[in-house]
């Protein structure tokens, strides 16, 4: 037995019918093809599935799509507008805040929900605001340095972010 | 004139775009039309027979198209999983491990039939349906009473649960603990730990009928070893076989086998005639992906009151799991290098390796080194305790000092320098000054303590005349260079990135020695179709090896442009200059050619006499020796004595990996490396239930993988020290990190308890455990 679920994904109006035990996680990668969205975990531990609904983080694992109708979600796929990207993904490019990359969709997406209610967080805000998303390679340093630097961006404050997708990172060194 | 020098320059990684907006091509990204789905049915005992498998109600539950068992898989998958000699050539037994169990399960989350279903939900509905009939059998747990003889059996068939039993004696330990004036004795044990990357396995099959080609994506660090064994059982010679696997989110030395999964899947594939997708979820994760450490050291010091090392004795017992791991006995190497970065007159290590009903244990991030490290590095701090001098001293007094250095066990350390490390993390973290705070803070009823942790490690695996002996296999690596017609550069290798940067780090070493410019140099891995027959990523050995292989085909290349531009210029090849990928005549920089344009001609008319057209080279790269990195960590903790907390008020690290290629990239090895040591050492443990072998950690809620609240600032610094055994003066860093933590954490712990008479603190240092320890103390 199918419902039918009819929601925005990335400013994109979709209506689909779903089972209603399918998880809105399932139906963001398998039904929208939108696969920058993961999982981790089967408890809700890992928040790898982190995605904005209504401009609010949610564990995607823990939402069926039924419950997501009428809404607005947005899943690291609409974060860049126009080849321009998130401050918060420059960051964690400029500060190797990611290595494998699985965990990333989701902590870019706690970070710039974090950032939006609390644009200069603290460090223990950071780590309170992150503390539900799971990395296993970065030891969390970069991730840290990251976050700081997109808060210092958004704010104006930094020197060098431009926001924008630049063709190359190569910077020659002189010798 | 400005040159250019991309080896060594802080590039921001061309990895990251992708994914970073949701563009990665992880295994669970892989969708084909018609592709069915595979549940795995596994065993909830540890040990039980299989009486019978009723897969009737799962048939007729809807959307599937098969349930498959032992017998309907006997045919298609034609051997057993491998087992590799890894230090151990002469085991006692190699019980041959099928797959999928047919008459006995013999640990928890063994497969013992698989659902076909056209979608994941479908097939996990019938996987409840599957209806097995098992007698549960005693469980083997403790790895002492399952050395003794007449304990009950790990499986009915073996004649022990013995795997193997190795001595490695170095030196005359009699006369090194005659000389002593003391001897101490201790039990430091490794608790099992989950690697746990971030993304599970999964693989994709797709068998074409009729046709007996296969394309296998699955999330592996060795895409060619699977080829190689997977294709094999199932009668697809490797030319027809093709094993991709795209972005890997996090491997730690867990996906570097064959698995019984990816067998089961392909030949599901084959049987069904549709393409075959399986995701593992976490609790099969846990359960069913190779587990790391496993062990107990009893070890013996011998050393003398003025702070002098003599001998060391230790036995390790090696939990391996129900079945070897294919490489279970790569851990081994602890053994051999369980006298760290010291002289010892003599040395007698003895490993045993013993079944019991758990899965199997395998590599994980260091496998060996991060065990001789922690044991090494124990001893060290309980000689300096009894004698009352500082760890560090004690150190200094024993390090090794002359290079090359041949251990013991004739391992030939290639580069040293470890007082250099050791003085300037003290430096860096102004150890006198903390000392006396440590002082003035016991006066006022606080503990914190001190740590220390030099460590050496062996990695670049490695030298042919080594690893073909050792492992069974020469593990050299390859590398294909070619420059295309308008000069832009692919370079394929048979090593694999998931999370190392290779696509940045290796792109920097051949801009600078082909002199092109870097985003001209694409760098292809992971997909057998296209990349030259390489053994993967693990042992730090990408760099060592698989750069080398690199730099060779580069070399080829530039000989082969010397002979174009010697050509071209109408001199002589002696004659040509080459500078930063401009070719001259010696004298006449003025009218140079650009490596692009070289390439164009040799695609062209008018070569030299006899020379083929084109511009590529493949190379393999046997090397020389091992690589060794070494450095020196130190921790300062707090001990809360009421609840058993520590908590991390520095971490200095000073590592030293030869030269670096990209200190962005290292950095970030180190600080995911150190995490996981002091996760292992803090919180992590895999549990089962003595009685009856159930898994108690068996969900992300159980297990700790500590979040950004546990970690602490990591402050890093380096000393370069190259490596003599390769042209790129490189060692290895992606396990140095956590070779060295964990002892660092453990002993700083051990200094903060001191004042009650504490020696030693076992891992993890969970508050219970400590609580109990002091309470035990004050009492
Ligand atoms: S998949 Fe782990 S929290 Fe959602
Ligand atoms: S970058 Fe690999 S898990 Fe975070």
């Amino acid at each position: 037995m199918t419902q039918p679920v009819a929601l925005t994904i990335n400013g994109r109006r979709r209506e689909d019918h779903v089972e209603p035990r399918l998880l809105l996680v399932h139906y963001l990668r398998e039904v929208a093809g939108l696969t920058g969205t993961h999982i981790a975990c089967d408890t809700s531990q890992c928040g790898a599935c982190t995605v904005l609904i209504d401009g609010e983080a949610v564990k995607s694992c823990s939402v069926f799509a039924v419950q997501a109708a009428g809404r607005e979600v947005t899943t690291i796929e609409g974060l860049a507008a126009d080849g321009i990207l998130h401050p918060v993904q420059q960051a964690f490019w400029n500060e190797h805040g990611l290595q494998c990359g699985f965990c990333t969709p989701g902590f870019i997406m706690a970070a710039a929900y974090l950032l939006k209610q609390n644009p200069s967080p603290t460090d223990d805000e950071i780590v309170r605001g992150l503390e539900g998303n799971l990395c296993r390679c970065t030891g969390y340093e970069n991730i840290k340095k990251a976050v700081r630097s997109a808060s210092e961006a958004m704010s104006g404050k930094a020197d060098g972010v431009s926001g924008e997708l630049v063709g190359s990172a190569a910077v020659p060194v002189e010798g | 004139m400005a040159v250019t020098s991309m080896i060594g320059a802080r590039i921001q990684r061309r990895e990251d775009p992708k994914l970073i907006t949701g563009h990665g091509n992880f295994i669970d990204d892989v969708s084909l039309v018609n592709m069915a789905h595979m549940s795995v049915v596994r065993s909830p005992h540890a040990h039980a027979r299989i009486r019978s498998i009723d897969t009737s109600r799962a048939l007729a539950s809807k959307g599937v198209v098969a349930v498959l068992t032992a017998a309907d898989f006997k045919g298609v998958i034609l051997g057993p999983l491998p087992v590799t000699n890894s230090f151990v050539a002469d085991k006692k037994q190699v019980p041959e491990q099928f797959p999928i169990a047919a008459e006995e399960a013999v640990y928890a989350g063994e497969p013992v039939a698989v659902v076909i279903a056209d979608d994941r939900y479908l097939a996990d509905d019938a996987a409840q349906l599957v209806s097995v009939d098992y007698e549960p059998l005693p469980a083997v747990m403790d790895l002492e009473k399952a050395m003794e003889p007449g304990s009950p059996l790990v499986k009915s068939d073996r004649p022990d649960n013995i795997g193997w039993d190795a001595a490695f004696p170095a030196g005359d330990i009699d006369a090194a603990f005659a000389e002593a004036d003391f001897v101490l004795k201790e039990r430091i044990g490794q608790q099992r730990v989950f690697p746990t990357a971030m993304e599970t396995r999964g693989c994709v099959a797709d068998y074409v009928p009729y046709d007996n080609r296969c394309t296998l994506w699955t999330s592996t660090q060795v895409p060619h070893f699977i080829r190689l064994f997977v294709g094999g059982a199932l009668g697809v010679p490797e030319s027809q076989f093709r094993v991709v696997s795209h972005d890997v989110g996090g491997g730690f030395g867990a996906k570097l086998r064959p698995y019984p999964e990816e067998y089961l899947a392909t030949a599901a594939s084959k049987i069904t005639e549709r393409p075959v997708k399986w995701i593992e979820d976490r609790t099969e994760s846990l359960q069913a992906t190779t587990h790391g450490r496993g062990q107990i050291f009893d070890v013996e010091v011998a050393a003398k009151r003025d702070g002098t090392l003599l001998g060391l004795k230790f036995t390790q017992l090696l939990d391996i799991g129900a079945y070897h791991g294919v490489f279970s006995a790569f851990q081994v190497v602890a053994c051999l290098l369980g006298g760290g970065c010291y002289e010892w007159k003599a040395i007698n290590a003895r490993s045993i390796g013993i079944f019991t009903n758990r899965m199997s244990t395998d590599p994980y991030r260091g496998a060996g080194r991060p065990e001789a490290t922690h044991l090494v590095e124990r001893v060290v701090d309980l000689v300096a305790r009894e004698i009352g001098m500082d760890p560090a001293e004690v150190r200094r007094k024993n390090f090794i000092t002359a290079f090359p250095h041949t251990n013991n066990f004739g391992l030939v350390y290639d580069s040293g320098e470890y007082e250099k490390s050791l003085d300037r993390a003290m430096a860096n973290i102004d150890y006198p000054a903390l000392r006396k705070r440590q002082e003035e803070l016991r006066a006022q009823g606080r503990y914190t303590g001190i740590g220390f942790s030099t460590y050496v490690e062996i990695c670049g695996l490695g030298p042919s005349s080594a690893t073909a002996p050792a492992a069974g296999i020469a593990l050299v690596e390859s590398s294909m260079v070619r420059v295309h017609p308008a000069g832009s550069v692919t370079v394929s290798v048979g090593t694999h990135a998931h999370g190392q940067s290779h696509e940045t780090t290796f792109a920097q070493i051949v801009a600078d020695t082909l002199g092109v410019p870097y985003d001209s140099v694409e760098i292809r891995h992971g997909d057998t179709g296209d990349t030259p027959f390489g053994y993967g990523t693990y042992g730090s050995r990408s760099l060592a090896v698989g750069g080398m292989a690199i730099m060779a085909s580069c070399h080829k290349v530039v000989e082969k442009a010397k002979k174009l531009a010697a050509h071209a210029f109408e001199a002589s090849e002696e004659d040509i200059v080459v500078d930063h990928g401009r070719y001259f005549v010696r004298g006449n920089p003025g009218e140079a050619k650009a490596l692009a344009e070289l390439a164009f001609a040799s695609y062209g008319a008018g070569l030299p006499e006899g020379m083929e057209h084109g511009l590529e080279a493949v190379s393999y790269f046997d090397p020389p020796n091992f690589v060794w990195p070494f450095g020196c960590h130190i921790c300062a903790v707090e001990v809360d004595p009421e609840t058993g907390a520590v908590s991390i008020d520095r971490y200095v690290a000073v590592d030293d990996c030869g030269n670096v290629i990209n200190p962005m990239v290292v950095d970030g090895q180190l600080h995911g490396g150190i995490a996981q040591g002091i996760s292992q050492a803090l919180f992590e443990e895999v549990q089962y239930d003595d009685a009856t072998g159930q898994m108690l950690t068996g969900t992300m809620l159980d297990y700790l993988i500590p979040t950004m609240a546990e970690m602490p600032h990591f402050e890093l610094d380096r000393t370069v020290t190259p490596s003599p055994t390769n042209e790129l003066g490189v060692k290895g860093i992606g396990e140095a990190g956590t070779i060295a933590s964990s002892i660092a954490v453990i002993n700083a712990i051990t200094d903060a308890l001191a004042p009650f008479g504490i020696k030693h603190v076992e891992m993890p240092a969970r508050p219970d455990r400590l609580w109990s320890m002091i309470k035990e103390a004050r009492a």
